[in-house]
């Protein structure tokens, strides 16, 4: 079960491979897939090793990620 | 979002102050990173209704754009001057000026300095990225000595084009500034060390302090022609030895 989740904006993403090389758990990866604009997007290649450390999101220049941590009951969120 | 579990929180999201539209800067650039630390400082902070922005000339020309709050367009070069009458009319405004190098050090030099001087109660955003993106990739006032640009095709040269200006020791000369720091956003560690600076300099401003400098060492993959990951690496290994990073001056 993963601790944590990323959601892409596909159609912002300009394949510039910040995310994947600052994931310390090397869970990102190129898809081969072709946005709109034909940039090659990112996608969660491992996902079940992601822990929700928001390293991508706080590194994406176009601000195409969401992140999504599990938290235990009682625990309050923080924005990076 | 359906097939999250209900103990999954979302911990990081779009600031509310940054708009919802596309960046048209180039993959990898710094200029939009720059933007969303600006944008969650505003969120933060809670002074979205009262901040205005004054854009530059350059790539981030379309600065207005992206933030949900006022903003207007200066001169090229002129953005301090600008900023300097919005905040003298409206000092309960919360004004920040985003430049380039270009901008803020070679057009703008009178201008930024002497806001600098008189320590205008504003906050300044200096991306310093080493080049002339938008134009082409031209060299700069802040290029590197031996640094290639399309107008230094053999690299820069110090008796035909100086030496890179180091606009924050500059101003962290003067005794008005309350707050002057370079920065930079190539690792995890620096990217949060510049929201804890651009944020004290906000908050600087918020208390009426004065005038501070966020200088930010940023890429250019495009004009430097690196992939955005060996900008990064780039950074890290050659422009911090011209630029050192660090607070130079905090009066606050």
């Amino acid at each position: 079960m993963p601790k944590g989740m990323v959601l892409f904006d596909r159609e912002r993403c300009k394949g510039c491979g910040l995310c994947i090389a600052v994931c310390p758990r090397q869970v990102l990866s190129y898809s081969g897939e072709y946005n709109q604009r034909g940039y090659n997007v990112t996608r969660m290649e491992d996902p079940d090793r992601c822990t929700g450390c928001a390293f991508c999101a706080l590194t994406c220049p176009d601000v195409t990620i969401e992140v999504y941590r599990e938290i235990s009951p009682g625990k309050g969120r923080s924005n990076g | 979002m359906s097939v999250m579990t209900p103990k999954m929180v979302k911990v990081f999201e779009r600031p509310r102050s940054l708009a919802d539209i596309e960046f048209t800067y180039c993959p990898g650039c710094h200029h939009g990173l720059i933007t969303r630390i600006i944008a969650q400082v505003i969120d933060e902070l809670g002074i979205q209704e009262r901040t205005v922005v004054v854009g530059p000339v350059g790539c981030s020309v379309f600065v207005y754009q992206w933030f949900r709050c006022d903003g207007i367009q200066s001169a090229h070069g002129r953005a301090c001057a600008v900023a300097t009458g919005i905040k003298r009319v409206n000092p309960d405004l919360i004004v920040f000026t985003y430049q380039g190098d270009g901008d803020l050090a070679a057009i703008g030099t009178a201008e930024s300095i002497h806001a600098a001087n008189r320590g205008e109660n504003i906050t300044v955003i200096f991306i310093n990225n080493q080049i002339y993106g938008m134009t082409g990739g031209q060299m700069a006032p802040t290029t590197l000595i031996g640094q290639w640009a399309t107008s230094c095709p053999e690299g820069r040269d110090a008796g035909l084009a100086g030496y890179p200006i180091r606009f924050a020791e500059i101003v962290a000369q003067l005794d008005a500034p309350v707050y002057v720091t370079r920065q930079s956003l190539y690792d995890q560690k620096r990217i949060r060390a510049t929201s804890r600076a651009i944020k004290k300099a906000f908050q600087y401003q918020v208390e009426g302090k004065g005038y501070s400098l966020v200088e930010i060492l940023a890429n250019c993959p495009t004009s430097w022609h690196m992939k955005p990951v060996e900008s990064n690496r780039w950074i890290a290994d050659e422009v911090v030895k011209v630029f050192p990073l660090g607070d130079l001056v905090d009066r606050g």
